[in-house]
């Protein structure tokens, strides 16, 4: 082991480390979706959040110099965006799922004409904790070098499960997802309730595209996402609406995203598409292996429009 | 209104609402009605569907604003501008839909309803309050269980327990025992009787079960077509007197006598056993037999698999085991066996299991026959004109009330939506007949034509099987009674030997 080699090792801690890094806009994105769905309300618009928060993350930790500027940008452009989602869809008669792909074009479109400066230059990033110190090993400090948005994003798992039963905005949540004409009959204003939620969905997408751009892979241009946003609101549907479930969902994606590069660093180089293709056939397999012709999906949210 | 005025400081109080007038675009839904509940009494709102009982009350809640009228709620004058208002006057209504939410606990929708829900809820402290207000109630309810896990009698008392632990003191009720069975219906009743003759509450209660009026009510205000038709104390009336008080002069179609022999099996059922949609077994491996000129009537409380032996039946659910035979020929609900056994099916909620909503009335009651002669060449070219005037004919013949047949079967009224899915079941020769809660939501006319038309069928010798939740129904129509619960029948008598209390008994499982 003198010559910092560990072998076939690499593959699992390669996989650990690829699935605490790629695994956060999973994350943030999933965390978001899962409170405007509970909400009673779907927005696939989010992979357009993700690419404009990465853009605009990218382009004011530029100008400003401050990461954390970046990351706040890019949540505020993402309730915007979510924003914008909400109000139309609180116009009579309008679709949220056609809604959504009009926004996620509309974003992924923006944030490519805006972004074409930024592919040049390079912005400060966001920094990273050093948890492996203890080993010299080479790989292993590597997997654990974790950032900081990752354990915001897991401390937010359980803070999220929480609220939702715990406080008055995550019933109120519930209330509208699960029927607007109770949360109408006790005065509330669903649409209301449902504009919030989405907003602050879009914030957290936007945040998970801000990782995107500031640390991993850590560069603005047009192929930075490849369709994490709408990946992660298929997640938050086999993660049963349940923000814990959301964090281990993510978590197995990542580590499924990772198994393709770690394998061809130890040499196995046949069927590398494959195995990059391994968080799609993840998701087929999970799919197919939950959903039944006969039963409809528990813990979803009876309001909204894929369960109606 | 003036906000911080209450209502008199404790006990029942009176609403009354006067001159009420409610126009939506071009339809008066309310033309000057005068409601008078006195303080501490059962009031009765009586009236068809459509009267306008619904759209009075919603006035009195500030859902709707009335165009003109006045409501005086504890002898003051109140402008109520929306619910919020009415609620903080101490007003409440219990929704023939209900408003709780089913994927939450019993206790978390307690504690939501409230206007004062603390932005972290403390729950074991809130759990100890709810169980010390539960004792002081008479009704009980499990706390923790989530609300799509009880009984639609507890979801019922639930309804009324939020008003209560709201502390309001008017309560308004729709409907509220059509989810009930009839012994659950008295209790219910029954125990809100008790609070008022205390003098703690003011109940208003919409309803079209007169024995319920006779039984609990003190007053009684009488709809009809928007219009005030009788108002008077219940003692003073009879049931004919206050049916023919919400009909009016209206003719109703008179049904036929029972005649007829019963003739050999026509609808067998074999173990048959359903799953619902989480899964679960909903229909527990009934049998059952149905014989021409016979009405099998299925009785039970909604939500005890009824529903999904009707889907099996009409082909919308695949049994996941048993046998299902017509005429002794296997059955798979395919369209060829349909068509060869004559069977006829009368849907619950006709627009959405036995319609199009956006097509035409002819294209719909077209349905079974659409890509035959003469009403289609060949099997494929089809022959609208035929369509139309098969439309007009049974248009006239069943009453249906449409502007044109190409009107879309949509914008049609509920009586009349289920007057076109009879049309074109009941239209020609039935020897099976499977109807579900057939009359649900109707008005009287549609109710009479409806009961005329099954009866008629039998008569003629098919084989019927009925489900219904309304049991008044069934015992006028069926010949045999079945009861249905937990997806078993426990249950099964003629109709002329069933036993009231019995039926009752066993549909709510004892």
């Amino acid at each position: 082991m003198a010559d910092g080699s560990i072998g076939l090792w690499t593959v699992p801690l390669a996989v650990l480390g690829g699935a605490i890094r790629v695994s956060t806009p999973f994350l943030f994105v999933s965390l978001g979706e899962c409170i405007t769905e509970r909400s009673g309300r779907i927005n696939l618009g989010l992979e357009g959040t993700l690419v404009m928060g990465a853009m605009s993350a990218y382009g004011i930790s530029y100008l400003s110099g401050s990461p954390w500027l970046g990351v706040l940008a890019a949540g505020i452009t993402g309730a915007l965006l979510g924003a914008l989602h909400a109000g139309i869809c609180s116009l009579p008669r309008v679709n949220d799922v056609a809604v959504g792909i009009a926004l996620m074009l509309f974003g992924t479109g923006l944030a490519f004409y805006l972004g074409k400066p930024l592919i040049e230059p390079t912005a400060p990033r966001l920094p990273a904790i050093d948890f492996g110190w203890w080993s010299d090993i080479p790989q292993v400090r590597a997997a654990l070098r974790v950032n900081v948005l990752f354990l915001i994003g897991a401390a937010l798992a359980p803070i999220l499960y929480w609220a939702f039963r715990t406080t008055r905005w995550g019933l109120l949540i519930r209330t509208a997802g699960e029927s607007s004409d109770a949360a109408r009959a006790m005065g509330h204003s669903v649409l209301l309730i449902r504009l919030r939620a989405t907003m602050v969905g879009g914030f957290l997408a936007g945040i998970g595209g801000s990782f995107l751009s500031l640390f991993y892979p850590g560069s603005w241009n047009e192929g930075l996402s490849s369709g994490q946003g709408i990946t992660a609101v298929a997640l938050v549907i086999f993660a049963r609406w349940d923000p814990l479930l959301c964090l281990w969902a993510s978590l197995a994606f990542g580590g499924a995203a990772a198994l393709g590069p770690a394998l061809q660093s130890v040499g196995v180089t046949s069927g590398y598409h494959l195995f990059n293709a391994a968080p799609y056939i993840l998701t087929l397999a999970i799919m197919i292996i939950t959903c039944s012709p006969k039963r409809t999906l528990t813990g979803a949210p009876a309001e909204l429009s894929i369960t109606r | 209104m003036i906000i911080g005025e209450t209502p008199p400081p404790s006990g029942a109080f009176g609403v009354d609402a006067i001159a009420m007038t409610m126009r939506f675009g071009d339809f008066l839904a309310l033309d000057n009605v005068e409601l008078k509940v006195r303080p501490g009494s059962f009031h009765a709102l009586l009236g068809e569907n459509g009267a306008g009982k619904s759209t009075l009350v919603k006035c009195i809640m500030g859902y709707y604003h009335a165009t003109e009228g006045d409501i005086i709620v504890g002898g003051r004058e109140q402008a109520i501008a929306n619910p919020k208002d009415a609620h903080a006057l101490g007003l409440g209504m219990v929704y023939q839909h209900f408003t709780l939410v089913p994927a939450m606990t019993v206790a978390e929708n307690l504690v939501l309803a409230r206007d004062d829900v603390p932005a972290v809820v403390n729950w074991s402290q809130e759990m100890k309050e709810l169980e010390a207000f539960l004792a002081r109630m008479p009704f009980k309810v499990p706390l923790s269980a989530k609300v799509s896990d009880i009984s639609a009698g507890e979801r019922q008392k639930c309804e009324i327990l939020k008003q209560l632990y709201l502390k309001r003191r008017f309560l308004i009720l729709d409907e509220p025992t059509s989810v009930l069975t009839p012994a659950e219906a008295d209790e219910v009743l029954g125990m809100l009787r008790d609070m008022v003759v205390k003098g703690e509450l003011t109940i208003l209660m919409i309803t079209h079960k007169f024995r319920e009026v006779m039984a609990f009510a003190d007053d009684v205000t009488i709809l009809r077509r928007g219009k005030l038709a009788g108002a008077g104390k219940v003692a003073e009336l009879t049931p004919d007197a206050m049916a023919r008080t919400m009909i009016g002069a209206e003719e109703l179609t008179v049904q036929p006598p029972r005649t007829g022999e019963t003739g050999q099996a026509r609808l067998e059922l074999a173990k048959v056993r359903a799953l619902d949609d989480a899964g679960a077994v909903a229909v527990h491996d009934v049998s059952l037999t149905v014989r021409a000129g016979e009405i099998v009537g299925i009785a039970g409380v909604s939500g005890n698999g009824q529903r999904q032996l009707v889907e099996v039946l009409a082909g919308q659910r695949e049994a996941e085991g048993g046998e299902i035979r017509v005429a002794g020929d296997s059955y798979h609900a395919s369209r060829e066996e349909m068509r060869r056994h004559r069977m006829s099916l009368l849907p619950e909620e006709p627009l959405k299991n036995a319609c199009v909503g956006g097509m035409s009335v002819a294209d719909n009651i077209a349905f079974r026959e659409f890509d035959r002669a003469p009403f289609a060449s060949g099997g494929w070219w089809l022959n609208r004109g035929a369509f139309r005037e098969d439309a007009k004919k049974k248009i006239g013949q069943y009453k249906i009330k449409t502007r044109t047949p190409d009107t879309p079967i949509s914008a049609l009224s509920g009586g009349n939506v289920q007057r076109a899915v009879l049309a074109r079941e009941l239209g020609s020769d039935v020897e099976v007949l499977i109807a579900a809660n057939p009359c649900f939501g109707l008005d009287f006319a549609a109710v009479a034509q409806i009961h005329a038309e099954i009866m008629a069928a039998r008569n003629r010798g098919a084989a019927v099987l009925l489900v219904s939740e309304d049991l008044d129904e069934l015992l006028e129509l069926s010949d045999r009674l079945v009861v249905m619960f937990h997806g078993e029948f426990v249950y099964e008598a003629r109709t002329s030997q069933a036993d009231l209390t019995e039926v009752g008994r066993h549909m709510a499982g004892h």
